[in-house]
């Protein structure tokens, strides 16, 4: 499947012991003196209660690590699935490849660029759809598009016609192309938001669960359009699901992600095969309620000795 | 190539003033509501020159002295806080439509983006204060034939670069403070309006405050205009109050897209760019 010329090319993607945390809301100072507060408090420099070692308590404020310690390299050309649970940090890996978050330790390459010290080359080689669709509600979806293609250089015409060409072939009505965002259906702003990143042709496309809210045509089109960029344009592609079935289809290797980690990382048939059991032939979702189950259970059992840091 | 390059980087510049003119377009309701409330405002303050007269009893009173000192007053600062408003209002507003991510994601330098909305906010708000001023003039007989109206406009174009910067530095705001910062920006409007000598001269002001109206581009741009459209009362040539507002949009610029790369980087160290997703 590799080419030759591909033997001496560097990686599309280098992920190096990446490691995201996020303080989020504090409890008030001043909640934390009143005494039913008091063993909140006191549990400062302690590994917190059984939610989760990735929880701290530090001067009322809670460390969430959304990123634990990832590593992983994608080739180009590879179409490359993260999986896991809610929470479990695919959206904070992918704007972390995305210039949008800062890591707060270990690198992260996009063909030999670092997206910190390198960061506007990198933005040329990227795109990126997401959950939510994220448009000016009351611009067209022409009006969106052209702006978000012009952002990268492309003229108005040419990102006008290939905007048309694109959304056509995602079976999106002609006249909703310049009506108000806000009067398209939740999966209708989707398509259009995969058409903005589409338009600029990345290098590395990441998507973010970018199927959510679409029809099973619109879907399946999005799969063949992921392909022929791969195919065509030869674009390396990271995606982010909860449809294990989309996964095991248009992946080349998938990574399992739980509690910002990443548990299993292989093709989708190694995968299976790992957790094959007397007989019964294995899905890829029977791997994730395994891998990510299995996980919440060790981690249980060694809740008792957890020590608050690793160095 | 590099023609194609300096096209691609005219082309950046251009999406955001396109964007903010469709913006305009799609929300014209809102528009025709501030002007409404704008035509309204400057009128109500510029008949208080009208009545300055018959509120002191005092005759001698130049009343169309005091109508035009007030209507300069009005009209300028509808000018320059629009412009603040449309650059300190980039990030609440792009937060507001959720759009931020992919503002911040694209290959612009901010230099560029400032180009584009600079653009954007002198035209945008030269078309608003000349439908507005040509309105509430109607109410008036004024006399402007001894006016330098081409001083006027070269003071307003000079003077809207600081504001450039300030209103940059305050759209910092916003950033850091998702919830509270759209208001804060208010205050720092309201400041200005204060210690810049929009509707009196600014001697008039505590020393202290008039200190720091030293250092508010505005006062510079008001005590010019008046000097260029009542020249009667002129201290000296408009055109000197070039100066000190170059140096000041030198200094603001610069200062305003540092300080936001600052901010942009800290928010990017944080995770507060995003609040959904
Ligand atoms: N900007 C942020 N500020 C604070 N906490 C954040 C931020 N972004 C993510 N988190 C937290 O980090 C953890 C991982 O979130 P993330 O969005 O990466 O999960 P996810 O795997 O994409 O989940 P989902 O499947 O629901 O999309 C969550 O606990 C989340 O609350
Ligand atoms: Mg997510």
């Amino acid at each position: 499947m590799m080419e030759a010329s591909s033997t001496h090319q560097q990686p599309a993607l280098i992920v190096n012991d990446v490691v995201k945390r996020f303080n989020v809301a504090s409890i008030p100072w001043w909640k934390r003196l009143r005494p039913d507060h008091q063993n909140g408090h006191s549990s400062d420099d302690q590994a917190a209660n059984g939610s989760g070692s990735s929880l701290k308590a530090k001067r009322g404020k809670e460390i969430i690590t959304a990123v634990d310690h990832v590593s992983f390299t994608v080739q180009p050309r590879e179409i490359f699935g993260v999986l896991g649970p809610n929470g479990s940090g695919k959206s904070t890996l992918i704007r972390l490849l995305s210039t949008l978050l800062i890591p707060d330790e270990g690198t992260v390459t996009v063909f030999g660029l670092d997206v910190v010290k390198h960061e506007m080359q990198v933005k040329r080689l990227i795109n990126r759809v997401s959950v939510e669709a994220s448009f000016f509600k009351k611009l067209s979806a022409q009006e969106n598009l052209l702006y978000g293609a012009r952002l990268y250089g492309l003229s108005g015409k040419v990102a006008d016609q290939k905007a048309r060409d694109i959304l056509k072939r995602l079976g999106l009505r002609e006249n909703s192309y310049t009506e108000p965002m806000e009067e398209m259906s939740r999966g209708m702003q989707q398509k259009v938001a995969i058409t903005r990143a589409f338009l600029t042709e990345p290098t590395v496309l990441l998507l973010d669960e970018p199927n959510t809210g679409l029809d099973p045509r619109s879907k399946m089109e999005v799969q063949t359009f992921v392909r022929e960029l791969r195919d065509v344009h030869n674009a390396t592609i990271l995606i982010t699901t909860h449809d294990m079935y989309e996964a095991d289809t248009i992946c080349d290797r998938v990574a399992i992600m739980h509690d910002g980690k990443i548990v299993a990382m292989d093709t989708p048939a190694a995968l299976k095969q790992q957790v094959k059991r007397n007989g019964h032939e294995p899905t890829l979702e029977d791997v994730f309620m395994t891998l990510t189950g299995e996980a919440l259970i060790e981690k249980e059992a060694d809740a008792a000795d957890l020590e608050p840091e690793k160095v | 190539m590099i023609l194609r390059g300096i096209q691609g980087e005219m082309r950046q510049s251009y999406a955001f003033v396109a964007r903010n003119f469709n913006l305009v377009k799609r929300y014209w309701g809102w528009e025709v509501v501030w002007m409404a409330y704008s035509i309204a405002d400057s009128l109500a303050v510029t008949f208080i020159g009208a009545g300055v007269g018959e509120i002191t009893g005092q005759t001698q009173i130049d009343t169309n002295f005091m109508i035009t000192y007030l209507l300069i007053g009005t009209l300028v600062w509808r000018f320059l806080s629009s412009i603040f408003h449309n650059i300190s209002e980039m990030i609440a507003w792009e937060r507001w439509e959720g759009t931020i991510e992919y503002t911040f994601m694209a290959p612009v330098r901010r230099f560029n983006q400032m180009i584009g909305q600079t653009f954007f906010a002198i035209l945008y708000s030269l078309i608003f204060t000349v439908i507005l001023g040509v309105t509430v003039a109607t109410f008036f007989d004024l006399d402007l034939s001894d006016a330098d109206l081409l001083s006027a406009l070269i003071l307003l174009l000079v003077g809207s670069l600081s504001f450039v910067g300030i209103g940059m530095v305050a759209s910092i705001l916003p950033l850091l403070y998702p919830e509270r910062g759209a208001q804060m920006t208010n205050i720092v409007q309201a400041f200005f309006l204060l210690v810049s000598g929009i509707y009196y001269p600014v001697t008039v002001l505590p020393e202290w405050l008039q200190v720091l109206s030293k250092i508010s581009p505005a006062t510079y741009v008001l005590e010019g205009m008046r000097a260029a459209l009542l020249p009667e009362t002129a201290k000296s040539d408009p055109l000197t109050y070039v100066v000190p507002l170059l140096i000041m949009g030198l200094v603001m610029l610069p200062l305003g897209i540092h300080l936001f790369q600052r901010a942009e980087r800290y928010t990017k160290r944080t995770g507060k760019l995003k609040r959904n997703g």
